[in-house]
């Protein structure tokens, strides 16, 4: 058999709050954490509500002496930086990242894997366009002549910080997590929009299994609440234009033919995942256990932006056939699954496609599905993060047995069941998508 | 630590995985022997940038992709991918010639089977509309941004079908549409480590057994005005604005930094039943895959190369290979390493560090160039490039110099191969090639590839 991983440690870092205590009361509590955008006046632009991440002070996450190194970070970082510590704390783990006298495991370095779903980090517009600004030409153009400058001088590109570009390279989540951290197995950047942290949580499993780590940090992060960030969302066709003081309830509703588009979110989706057997010897409590993965491409997805890629297909089959291969390897029919934990954004076409994924492999012997599970709606489309966020619910789920009421956006028909095999899936923007089992440890 | 049953609840691995198809888009050219042929005369694709006007730039001269035209590959289909950036185009085009060397169309595996993992970069910026933002959207009087004044203009000048082809998983489903392909598709940004972290990954994904066949490989394009300043800024671009061709001169004694290039390469990765299956051609088997993190700084390696050494070791430790073992003739079982080697003082020295812990003595026997002397530094594109050099050393028996290479820098003493091409066939060819790539902020890969012989 294989050597199946557990999930140890939760970071859920969202404007659902920090840590998976606070997320787990907001879960049952039903809360929606949509709000004004607050980092920048959004009032030019055509969405202007969000879901935050509130009182996240990065420096109070790294030790002492990476402080410094946290003015390097973009948003997305440090969200990734936050959400690992938590997870690692949360799984009882010692590292070079702990305070000294905190109790935990000390791990082996080379022993540890890093998976860090991300998005495209947006260069912090302020910085650009204050360095832009010194190379006008006469008429009032971005002069690339005076933008080069020959290395020389106080104008055009000097203007940037020397390590402008570490700031905004993706792998720089993962890249500072190790360092923090101190850990030194196989480490990947993976980036497919929404499915990033579930393809990243899959294949940290794999590398669990094939044996080059006993544990892995995984998950992902991202933040596209900044000018250029929001709008290339936006033009991508998944937000709901909303004014500041738009009721979000009212125009995003999962799964609802009436719902408009999706919700703006930022997180950090981190978690700590181990082999079974390490998990055991060292006497940690296992939230869940993933038996299986499957991963999967949807031939013509639908990108309403890119009128190259012509027509889409009427179901997400990227999204129905890694469920059913990710059943399979957990040996679990569809009847078996008490709840699936799914992207549920609030674009119909959308939510239709991804509703007949799930009924095409998740429908029992009476065409019934699983209650569905969906967070989007109350802290927003967190892209590159999501998928770790409703791998903690659904880990949390397990662990509580029980699934609150107010999460459930669609069907009812196994919604008494106590949860003991749930599914989590994702796929992205372009296509991409996977779906993980989880199983009850009890 | 052993792969296989090292903790007694593992798998033996299932499959053998071999390469039957590649193709790459370079600026040394387009075709697998016209970039090889440039390789082995040590040609220089470095010159002035012509995307833009790099004139007053600190670093005016790169390794460019010339007289490229999707057309020539996809003919009338060309026309559905018009709006990807020109790294998805490169990728595509790549992707069709190792598809075509590999008969896919002739005697097709179940496309539900075949899947991709790229290291794609992000889309080439729409850079005017975006700097055009920036430029009205920044008040010099107050020093700030009016966001309502940038948002204004980027409504207005940005384009959704530019922006949306930023998302570097969009390559993979360019690709995808193109090919047909259902199987299992990822995307990595592991800076210039991600074409080998992709192909090592496919590697994985096949052995495992979660599909038939990968396409797999990377490409990038950062040669616009802001991936440009980047570098710059971190100075790490050589600036020998003076002569740029001899500007790419890894482990040589006055290396100043690396040349920026672009590109694709693309590989066909199959199981070795889907391989005979099908009746393809089989260039080379994988038998390795290495993957670790430094660990140690945002800006600098670990001095001692030791992420790059773990990589190394460990590819070599799942392909079976003694590293201080020598064959009946004393050779080295290393037959070439295909160095990350991008000409920055701190790379060739460490990764010469690395090099010298993982093989100790047989340290300098064991040749070594680097083609990012000729063709500049394809970025995330460079590893998939660089393994594919491997497997042409494999069929030809010949391995690639390292251009611009006179003065051996001290700290970097291996077998190095300076200038001309080495003919290894007079002692049995080229068997086993190691393929290094490194990312910036320390996250590294390598892959181990050897001659398939029919054992």
């Amino acid at each position: 058999m294989r050597a199946h991983s557990v999930i140890t440690g939760l970071g859920p870092v969202s404007s659902l709050g920090l840590g998976a205590d606070t997320f787990w009361d907001m879960l049952n509590e039903g809360t929606t954490a949509i709000a004004p955008i607050e980092s920048f006046d959004p009032s030019g632009f055509r969405v202007q509500i969000a879901g935050q991440v509130q009182g996240a002070n990065i420096r109070e996450y790294v030790p002492k002496s990476y402080r410094k190194a946290t003015k390097v970070m973009a948003r997305d970082t440090e969200l990734a930086v936050i959400a690992a510590k938590l997870a690692a704390d949360d799984a009882g783990l010692k590292t070079r990242g702990s305070e000294e006298g905190d109790e935990g495991h000390p791990i082996v370095p080379a022993r540890v894997g890093c998976q860090i779903g991300a998005g495209l980090i947006a260069a912090e517009t302020e910085e650009l366009a204050r360095a832009v600004a010194t190379a006008k030409d006469d008429e009032g153009v971005f002069s690339m002549k005076k933008w080069g400058t020959e290395g020389e001088g106080e104008s055009g590109m000097n203007n940037l910080p020397p390590l402008w570009l570490l700031k905004y390279l993706p792998n720089m989540l993962a890249c500072h997590v190790t360092i923090i951290h101190g850990l030194e197995g196989p480490s990947n950047t993976i980036m497919g929009a929404e499915a990033s942290a579930l393809l990243s949580i899959g294949e940290s499993a794999r590398v669990i299994e094939r044996g080059s780590a006993d544990i892995c940090f995984t998950g992902g992060a991202e933040s596209r609440i900044n000018p250029l960030g929001l709008v290339r969302w936006d033009y991508a066709g998944r937000l709901v234009h909303a004014q500041a003081d738009t009721n979000p309830s009212e125009i995003c509703k999962p799964f609802d033919p009436g719902s408009t588009n999706g919700l703006l979110g930022e997180a950090g989706g981190m978690l700590v995942i181990e082999r079974e057997s390490h998990a055991n010897e060292r006497g940690a409590t296992p939230y869940a256990r993933i038996t299986g993965f499957g991963a999967a491409q949807t031939p013509r997805p639908y990108i309403p932006a890119a009128k190259d890629i012509r027509g889409h297909d009427e179901t997400e089959r990227g999204l129905s056939a890694s469920i059913s291969l990710a059943l399979k390897e957990s040996g679990r029919a569809p009847e078996d699954v008490d709840a699936v934990f799914t992207l549920g954004i609030g674009n119909p076409v959308l939510d239709a496609m991804e509703l007949g994924a799930i009924r095409e492999s998740l429908s029992d012997d009476h065409g019934d599905t699983p209650p569905i599970v969906s967070i989007a709606h109350k802290c927003g489309n967190t892209m590159a993060a999501h998928a770790g966020l409703l791998s903690a619910a659904a880990a949390l789920c397990l662990k509580h047995a029980h699934i609150p009421q107010s999460s459930i956006v669609y069907g009812q028909a196994r919604s008494d069941r106590t949860p003991r095999v749930v599914v989590v899936c994702s796929s992205s923007l372009g296509g991409q998508a996977g779906a993980l089992v989880l199983e009850s440890c009890a | 630590m052993p792969i296989g049953d090292a903790h007694g609840d593992q798998p033996a691995p299932k499959h053998r995985v071999v390469i039957t198809g590649m193709g790459w888009v370079t600026p040394l050219g387009q075709g697998l022997d016209e970039a090889w042929d440039k390789l082995l005369s040590a040609k220089s694709a470095v010159g002035p940038v012509t995307r833009f006007d790099a004139s007053t730039c600190s670093t005016n001269f790169a390794a460019e992709v010339k007289d490229f035209d999707l057309r020539d590959r996809l003919g009338d289909r060309a026309a559905a991918h018009a709006d990807a950036g020109i790294s998805t185009q490169f990728a595509l085009a790549a992707t069709r010639d190792a598809w075509d060397m590999a008969g896919m169309d002739d005697n097709p595996p179940d496309l539900a089977r075949v899947g991709i993992y790229l290291g794609a970069g992000e889309g080439v910026l729409d850079y005017e509309p975006y700097m055009a933002a920036n430029i009205s959207g920044y008040d010099p009087d107050s020093r700030s941004l009016d966001n309502t004044a940038w948002a204004q203009i980027a409504y207005s000048g940005m384009r959704p079908e530019r922006e949306v082809e930023q998302e570097p998983q969009l390559t993979s489903t360019h690709i995808a549409y193109e090919f047909g392909t259902m199987g299992p598709t990822l995307n990595c940004m592991t800076a210039c480590a991600a074409s080998t972290q992709a192909i090592g990954e496919a590697f994985e994904i096949i052995r495992r057994g979660d599909a038939d066949a990968m396409i797999a490989g990377g490409c990038h394009s950062m040669i616009h005005p802001l991936g440009m300043t980047g570098f710059m800024r971190l100075t790490a671009m050589s600036t020998r604005r003076d002569d740029p061709q001899h500007a790419s001169r890894p482990f040589d004694k006055s290396r100043e930094g690396f040349v920026m290039g672009e590109g694709a390469g693309v590989l066909i990765l199959e199981s070795l039943e889907s391989a005979q299956r099908r009746g393809a051609n089989i260039l080379c088997e994988v038998v390795g895959f290495g993957s670790t993190a430094d660990a140690y700084r945002i800006t600098d390696i670990h001095p001692d190369g030791k992420g790059g050494a773990g990589a190394m070791s460990a590819a070599l430790e799942q392909a079976g290979i003694d590293p201080h073992a020598t064959d009946d003739a004393g050779r080295p079982l290393v037959h070439y390493i295909s160095a990350h080697g991008t000409g920055t003082q701190e790379n060739d020295k460490t990764e010469s560090a690395g090099v010298k812990s993982v093989f100790g003595e047989l340290a300098t026997q064991v040749p070594f160039s680097s083609i990012k002397s000729m063709m500049g530094h394809l970025i995330q594109a460079a590893g998939a490039v660089e393994l594919m050099t491997c497997i042409q050393a494999i069929q030809t028996g010949v391995i690639p110099p390292t251009g611009n290479l006179h003065e051996v820098d001290p700290v970097c003493g291996l077998d190095h191969v300076p200038l001309e091409p080495r003919d290894e066939n007079h002692r049995g060819g080229v068997d086993v090639c190691l393929s290094n790539s490194f990312g910036f902020g320390g996250q590294n890969d390598t892959i181990c590839v050897r001659k398939y012989t029919g054992a």
